[in-house]
């Protein structure tokens, strides 16, 4: 049998993907083969590193040399230099920050340093489009141990409640409780379906598609697990069709868990069956919602049902159906072979274990990150994110998407969980968190939202299909400089009736990120509708272009690339905008060598 | 909300009605079975059409309204196909001040259809968009992946013509 000397992963994620990484992996075997050294190096096409800022990347073991933005044509220095002749090619080696210092090792990165990684111990580990790197992983080893030792379903389910697991997707319901109601309720037919929710619709937030295509059998194998604790007799999984890599990878791994007896009839030989279907999305932020979802699934449109009953006791087709989040399932099966107590020692007294968070925005490594609860939102930012690019300021982040709110920048020590979160008026959601910048009008943001929420709406209910409607445009009316203060009274109100009055946390939860903003940035809105200014230079009625006289060299670049003929002025003579036919596009701004142009 | 009718006539051929009829089969019986039949027809065709909408409903034995409700709820299912050349113009402000507004108007008449239509032969889709970006250029239209800048109105027919 031939020894692998060394292994090169390379990040296959959609982030890498799309910067030509199966180019890269395909560079890499045609190189290798070669060079004769394919039966001793291993090329693994991985799932997220996390450091998609940094992408594509590529890792090199046993040193664990990281290389980032590799690009096609520096393959060959990989293989020439380092794989052959052992030296490290120091121009590839990942940088932390801009122009800071180079690493070698990803572990080094003050993204790493702050992480603890339980959801994502997979990812970027091990192919995962091969059962037998998971099992090689310590992968189907909880389930094996289940079955084997026939260990009773309540005690499975007990250890996940003591390990204090919570949902999430966002709400974060106890895991445990769940797993118990659905195993309580009682089933006409002895029929009870175990689901997962994939649908992960919040703009800006990729979590749950890294974890199915960085670790998919990890999900199946926490699913059968809960298939086995409450009865189950038939799993979905929801995903949306908008991650064509992450069903691809689930298509085979399905594939690959029948095959190895692992999914289907009599699994491991013992008279415990349950099998699992994928089920697409198709394009409805709502179905993320979780009785909509099983709308969507019974094959209807996505419309949200009223609860009660809870899915643990009617859910699909009227059967007890466990629902759990992707990340809430890859929890499960570290629970189990590392013990709850070693689980609910990480986090703070209420919120146990990690998070996932998908960071983005204002901030320099954007990318995927995974911290123990409790973190404070400075860690998040200054450390892990590196902090705000281009000398800007850092002004507020926002969580939960379009259900969650903005954390104001005053309260940047505040600890990330369920609870501190709430308190302050956003939540923790599935784990979308924004930078902005002193650059964002939070008016314009929250008007972004809202306008998500419109389009999204699926019209059952009225409070939230004209609710939603009623309130984007007041806001509109706002940004557009026609505000009065009883408007900014009038939104609360709405907001407070959307709340009590939605039939579904969609319409519920629409109004967050317009109360947060009013609560921290009301300022701002002040600032709109009495002063008729937007503060940080977005709502474009409300900001007009000025030319410094002193600074202008008169090059006449404005006034060339004007497209309203608004900017007049002789060659080398001071140039003027005529506020009048200005459509404040800012293209003089961007293109002024001199920076002579303003606004305000 | 979008229309059930389209100006194109349909044009399945045999062979894609056969393998709908096998996607059907394998699915009737299965809870659930619409989505799934709905999305592999999608594949088959490209798109929905109430032809293809009916197959499924007397396929799957279900009313043709709950299918028809179904394809018009998700915003994935196209109802209308998309023409081989798809054609953007943009409407965002530095190009309607710029007189994107005649140049819509132009393709319109040019290709005898409004925005979020097509052609009978299939040829050319029409959509407003919201500003792609190009404000320097304005006013802009996009055909296919070909960025169209400065546009007067009596260019419009001389690009199209292009394409014929």
């Amino acid at each position: 049998m031939s020894v692998i000397r060394s292994h090169i992963m390379v990040c296959c994620g959609t982030g890498c993907t799309s910067s030509e990484s199966p180019k890269i992996a395909a560079a890499f075997e045609e190189q290798l083969a070669a060079a004769g050294l394919s039966e001793e190096i291993k090329l693994v096409r991985t799932g997220c590193f996390g450091l998609c800022a940094a992408g594509p990347i590529v890792m090199v073991f046993p040193d664990g040399t990281c290389y980032s933005r590799v690009t096609p044509a520096d393959v060959t220095d990989i293989v020439q230099e380092h794989l052959i002749k052992g030296r490290v090619v120091e121009r590839l080696l990942h940088m932390e920050g801009d122009g800071g210092d180079t690493v070698t090792s990803l572990s080094e990165t003050q993204f790493y340093k702050h992480q603890t990684r339980i959801a994502l111990r997979n990812c970027g580990v091990i192919d995962p489009e091969s059962i037998d790197e998971y099992i090689g992983s310590d992968g189907y080893m909880a389930l094996g141990n289940i079955l084997e030792n026939k260990v009773d379903p309540q005690e499975v389910i007990d250890a996940i409640k003591n390990s204090g697991l919570r949902g999430r997707g966002g709400a974060g319901f106890s895991t445990g409780l769940k797993w118990q109601f659905t195993r309580d309720a009682v089933s006409p037919d002895g029929i009870k379906y175990v689901a997962c929710n994939a649908d992960e619709g919040d703009p800006g937030a990729f979590m749950d598609r890294s974890v199915l295509e960085g670790d998919p059998f990890s999900v199946l194998e926490a699913m059968t697990i809960a298939a086995y604790a409450v009865g189950g007799t038939q799993g979905y999984i929801y995903v949306r069709a908008e991650y064509p890599i992450a069903i691809n990878r689930l298509e085979i791994a399905i594939k690959q868990a029948r095959e190895y007896g692992l999914l289907g009839k009599n699994i491991l030989g013992t008279d415990f069956s349950f099998d699992i279907e994928l089920r697409l999305g198709a394009g409805a932020f709502v179905c993320g919602e979780e009785t909509a979802l099983m709308t969507s699934i019974e094959g209807h449109r996505g419309e949200p049902r009223p609860r009660p009953p809870f899915p643990a006791s009617k859910g699909l087709w009227q059967r007890p159906t466990l629902l759990n989040n992707v990340e809430t399932y890859a929890n499960i099966t570290w629970i189990l072979n590392n013990g709850w107590e070693k689980f609910a020692a990480i986090g703070t007294e209420k919120s146990k274990g990690t998070k996932v968070f998908a960071l983005g925005g204002k901030i320099t490594n954007t990318g995927l990150v995974e911290i123990p609860m409790g973190t404070t939102l400075r860690t998040v930012v200054e450390d892990i994110g590196g902090g705000v690019p281009g000398g800007k300021k850092f002004k507020a982040a926002q969580t939960g998407g379009p259900s969650g709110g903005c954390i104001p920048a005053e309260l940047i020590d505040t600890p990330i969980d369920y609870e501190s979160l709430t308190a302050i008026g956003s939540m923790m959601g599935s784990g979308g968190l924004i930078v902005m910048d002193e650059d964002n009008c939070m008016v314009d943001i929250a008007k972004f939202f809202l306008e998500f929420c419109v389009d999204e709406s699926c019209g059952k209910c009225a409070p939230c299909r004209i609710g939603t409607k009623r309130l984007y445009d007041l806001l509109c009316k706002i940004t557009d400089g026609n505000g009065t203060l009883e408007d900014i009274d009038t939104i609360e109100e709405l907001c407070y009736h959307l709340k009590e009055s939605a039939l579904c946390a969609l319409g519920q939860s629409a109004p967050n990120p317009v109360l947060s903003t009013l609560k921290y940035f009301r300022d701002e809105y002040i600032a709109h509708v009495v002063d008729k200014r937007c503060p940080a230079g977005v709502c474009k009625n409300l900001v007009s272009f000025h030319i410094d006289p002193d600074k202008c060299k008169g090059c006449t670049l404005c006034a060339k690339n004007c497209p309203a003929n608004a900017i007049t002025g002789a060659i080398r003579a001071p140039h003027t905008i005529d506020t009048s036919k200005c459509i404040k596009c800012g293209v003089c701004m961007s293109n002024c060598h001199f920076d002579a142009i303003s606004k305000g | 909300m979008p229309n059930l009718k389209t100006a194109v006539p349909y044009r399945g051929t045999p062979e894609q009605e056969a393998r709908l009829r096998e996607v059907i089969a394998a699915h009737k019986g299965q809870p659930g079975a619409t989505m799934p039949v709905l999305q592999a027809a999608q594949e088959i065709f490209g798109y929905l059409p109430e032809e293809v909408q009916i197959m499924i409903a007397e396929g799957l034995d279900i009313p043709l309204s709950e299918v028809y409700g179904v394809v018009s709820f998700y915003a994935q299912f196209a109802l209308n196909p998309k023409g081989t050349y798809q054609i953007s113009v943009c409407l965002g402000t530095a190009c309607y001040v710029k007189g994107a507004g005649d140049i819509l108007q132009a393709v319109e008449k040019k290709l005898g259809i409004t925005s979020g239509g097509i052609t009978p032969d299939g040829k050319f889709s029409l959509d407003a968009c919201r500003c792609i970006g190009a404000c320097g250029l304005a006013p802009v239209m996009m055909i296919n992946d070909d960025v169209y800048g400065r546009l007067t109105p009596d260019q419009v027919a001389g690009i199209l013509d292009s394409y014929q």
